[in-house]
């Protein structure tokens, strides 16, 4: 079962050049807990699987068997049946001792060793596959470098002298120490208020985009599935697996009852978040230089324009950037057209800004049409409310 | 030496009366020595709660009668009090005021503060909130503070028959200056039995007395 | 009775600074010497004994009801009894070889026993104190049972294993005391010469010394304990 990757279709091509992650694949695998076992929850024949390089976020109530399907991983949970594949070798054969090392483990309570400093914890597994100290020393500087703490402030402090999201940083680092390719993190930001949740949500991306491994991540909270992973798999109650794609298409397409009421009735607003304006071809929109003559405007509007509301021309200046709306009413039966005919419109839409941002902008602004300008604030087109609310129903 | 075997169960069975008056005698001693440390450790405990300061104090002073050497207590107190039920007593009360004393504090200290919020809130006046809200929940670290000091007062009696007290240690002592085995023995067995009769009792009330920390969770 | 206690105050000044207490068999030197190797020979024992099943039962989480529960009855045995006993049985075991010193491993055997139990109990506590989730984490990172165990729950339990010790010694360094009745050496000699010869003074000396050192062993563990709890979370005492 090895991935052919020229053929995989694939939500996000990896275009990075070091792509350094290993697939996880689950095969029919089960876990039920014995009478008096106690564990976080059982799974149902679970098959799975993720690329290398993928983030894949499992999501799903409490007791739906993700964190023990996380645990099977890394075999600090052992499966009743099926096999799991790490980078197409079965886990089970492997020393689970090995494997671990092998593999980065964050967990929410961060679990950092309180008796031992910021560096001796994030050398910890460095220590255990025996790299010498001048390496150790080197490779703890460079990821606190990473996770954003400054290694010689941070490197002599114990735990108890840091904040909770200082913490999980270094918990990131740790996990990150050994370079493994597959990270297993399980709620790892569920413990630091929202806004530092949020801040580490952008920074494990980053970190992502800089080198590109697997991770398997595991959180109750839909909203930072969808904002992490490639890949969403949406758990159910007793372990089943109840739908695996990308954020986009649950979103579009949830697979069953459960999913819809579990991505929320507001998943339309959730999917304009996950789409950019650069996603959209923007509509064609009749425009005119200052200093043009009246008659070439009128000539423009007599064209068809779809996709956006007729008898409205763009006025921009000589180097393409949007001045504002000229109504055809206004427009002079000769002459030239001049700066002060246009009326300045707020609705400026870049390409990065994702589709509910876009959205506000225009009800900030009320207007019904946006114009879409490139990263140098030149005119591409124009996108209406209605082009947006068609995304939805697509 | 002798050729009598360690053991004489005769004289065990000829001796059953005196057995069972040195048994009562020893319940005594240790139950009077553990009232009367309780009523002291119980009014220094609330000079402590009431002025925090006497804290150290109290403890140090106590914790330094705790590391006196019982055997020295019981001696030096010889001159004073001469070879009396009350020299035992004194130095049998001195040693469980350590341990009382720190176990009400403790006991008392660790009331959820919520608990005593809810007390504050309702209305308690300082002493109703002790009385009514604090001692009953601080009631097994207490009980539990006197369980040790019971288990080790027993085990003191016996020293105080160097001093012509000590209930089964009367027996320890007189079986070793006959150099009759059978004495010593029964005596320390009986008291070691008593010892553990005790602790038992004292589990078996602890776990009454909290009931919440035996009940069995029901898996979900 | 002030006039009476400095009168006793004067007498042990001068005990203490009669030279003939400082010398021989019966000097200050030997019998706090004799009384400090007790005491280290019991707690080396106890320790020998105590912290490997501590660590088991703690580490495992095996056998530790029963456990417990064996060594708080052992916790009930009174130590005088327990030499009483231990004195007679001695010399029936000790008449096969000749010229071994009965009341000393009476005694020794005594004091191991009363140590045991508050080492025991408090390492498994210490262990059972650190948190699941560094234990998990520990796991997690393909640390081995015993990588576990000396790297993280050894030195997060050390605090409260200390305090186990420190209780064990303070009563170790009082009772062995009681040695010097069933004829053994250490400082517990004064005290019973000093009974026995109605000699205030000596008996007094005797005291003050062995309560000396147990506060000495008291505030050192103390000062150690701080020592290793600074950065340890768990404390219980």
């Amino acid at each position: 079962m090895t991935e052919p990757p020229a053929t995989t279709p694939d939500p996000h091509p990896v275009d990075q050049p070091h792509v350094h992650g290993a697939s996880v694949e689950l095969r029919s695998v089960t876990k039920h807990y014995e009478a008096g076992e106690r564990g976080p929850g059982a799974v149902n024949d679970l098959s799975m699987r993720v690329p290398a390089g993928r983030i894949c976020v499992l999501v799903g109530p409490s007791g739906c068997g993700k964190t023990t399907t996380l645990k099977m991983v890394n075999r600090l949970i052992e499966p009743t049946s099926g096999r799991i594949l790490v980078d197409d070798r079965d886990i089970a054969s492997q020393d689970p001792i090995a494997l671990r090392r092998g593999i980065g483990y964050v967990i929410q309570q961060v679990g950092l060793f309180p008796h031992q400093t910021i560096g001796q914890n994030v050398a910890i597994v460095p220590s255990l596959l025996g790299w010498e100290t001048a390496r150790r020393v080197a490779r703890v500087d460079e990821l606190l470098e990473l996770v954003g703490l400054d290694p010689a402030r941070y490197r002599d402090r114990y735990p108890s002298q840091l904040s909770g999201g200082e913490r999980q940083r270094v918990g990131v680092a740790r996990a990150l120490a050994a370079d493994p390719p597959l990270m297993l993190m399980d709620e790892p930001f569920g413990a630091v208020d929202p806004i530092v949740r949020e801040r580490l949500q952008e920074e494990l991306l980053r970190l992502q985009a800089r080198m590109t491994r697997t991770i398997l991540f595991v959180t109750h909270d839909i909203d930072e599935a969808l904002r992490l992973g490639d890949l969403v798999a949406v758990f159910q109650a007793g372990g089943v697996l109840a739908q695996l794609d990308t954020p986009q298409a649950i979103l579009a397409a949830p697979a069953s009852e459960f999913v819809a009421r579990f991505v929320g009735a507001d998943r339309g607003l959730k999917r304009l978040s996950l789409t950019r304006v650069r996603d959209l071809e923007p509509s064609p929109v009749p425009t005119a230089t200052v200093g043009e003559p009246a008659a070439a405007g009128h000539a423009r509007l007599a064209v068809a324009t779809p996709g956006i509301p007729a008898g409205w021309l763009l006025l921009v200046d000589a180097a393409q950037r949007p001045l504002g709306w000229v109504p055809s009413a206004r427009i002079p039966t000769e002459g030239v057209l001049g700066a002060t005919l246009a009326e300045p419109t707020g609705a400026i839409l870049t390409p990065w800004m994702s589709l509910r941002d876009a959205l506000s902008v225009m009800l900030d602004a009320e207007v019904v049409t946006g114009v879409v300008v490139d990263a140098e604030g030149l005119v591409q087109g124009a996108l209406t409310i209605d082009r947006l609310a068609d995304t939805l129903r697509a | 030496m002798t050729d009598r075997p360690v053991i004489d169960w005769r004289w065990i069975g000829s001796h059953l009366d005196d057995l069972w008056d040195l048994t009562v005698e020893h319940i005594v001693l240790t139950v009077i020595a553990v009232g009367v440390g309780f009523v002291l450790s119980f009014g220094l405990a609330l000079v402590i709660l009431r002025w925090r300061p006497a804290y150290g104090p109290i403890t140090a002073i106590a914790g330094i009668m705790y590391t006196i050497p019982s055997l020295a207590l019981f001696a030096l107190l010889v001159p004073i009090t001469g070879l009396s039920t009350l020299t035992a007593e004194i130095a049998l009360v001195s040693y469980t005021l350590l341990i009382l004393v720190r176990t009400i504090v403790i006991g008392v200290d660790g009331v959820p503060v919520d608990a005593r919020e809810a007390a504050d809130g309702m209305g308690f006046t300082s002493r109703g909130r002790l009385l009514r809200v604090e001692l009953p929940l601080a009631l097994p670290v207490i009980v539990a503070g006197l369980r040790i000091a019971t288990v080790t007062t027993i085990g003191l009696v016996t020293v105080s028959a160097l001093i012509g007290q000590g209930g089964l240690g009367r027996l320890i002592n007189d079986g070793l200056q006959r150099g009759f085995p059978t004495m010593t023995i029964t005596g320390a067995v009986m008291s070691v039995l008593l010892a553990i009769v005790a602790d038992v009792l004292f589990v078996l009330t602890l776990r009454r007395l909290t009931p919440w920390q035996h009940v069995r969770r029901s898996d979900p | 009775m002030i006039e009476g206690i400095l009168t006793d105050l004067a007498a042990v000044m001068t005990w203490f600074g009669d030279p003939v207490n400082w010398t021989g068999r019966d000097g200050i030197p030997n019998r706090l010497t004799e009384h400090i190797v007790m005491c280290l020979l019991s707690m080396v024992g106890a320790l020998v004994v105590a912290v490997p099943i501590g660590l088991y039962i703690g580490h495992t989480g095996r056998f530790a009801t029963v456990t417990v529960n064996i060594v708080n009855i052992g916790r009930a045995v009174p130590s005088y009894a327990l030499m009483a006993v231990l004195y007679p049985l001695s010399i029936a075991f000790v008449v096969m070889g000749p010229g071994a010193d009965i009341a000393f491993l009476a005694t020794f055997l005594a004091m191991v026993l009363l140590a045991i139990p508050p080492i025991v109990t408090n390492t498994w506590a210490g262990i059972r104190g650190v948190d699941d989730d560094l234990r998990e984490a520990a796991r997690g990172m393909g640390m081995r049972g015993h990588e576990v165990l000396r790297g993280l729950e050894i030195p997060l339990a050390l605090p409260v294993l200390l305090v186990g010790v420190r209780i064990a010694t303070v009563q170790v360094i009082a009772t062995a005391t009681l040695g010097a009745v069933f004829g053994g050496g250490g400082l517990g000699r004064y005290i019973v010469q000093g009974f026995a010869r109605q000699d205030d003074a000596r008996l007094w000396a005797g005291a003050i010394m062995v309560a000396a050192l147990a506060i000495l062993a008291e505030v050192g563990f103390g000062w150690w304990i701080r020592r290793v709890d600074r950065h340890a979370i768990v404390t219980r005492r």
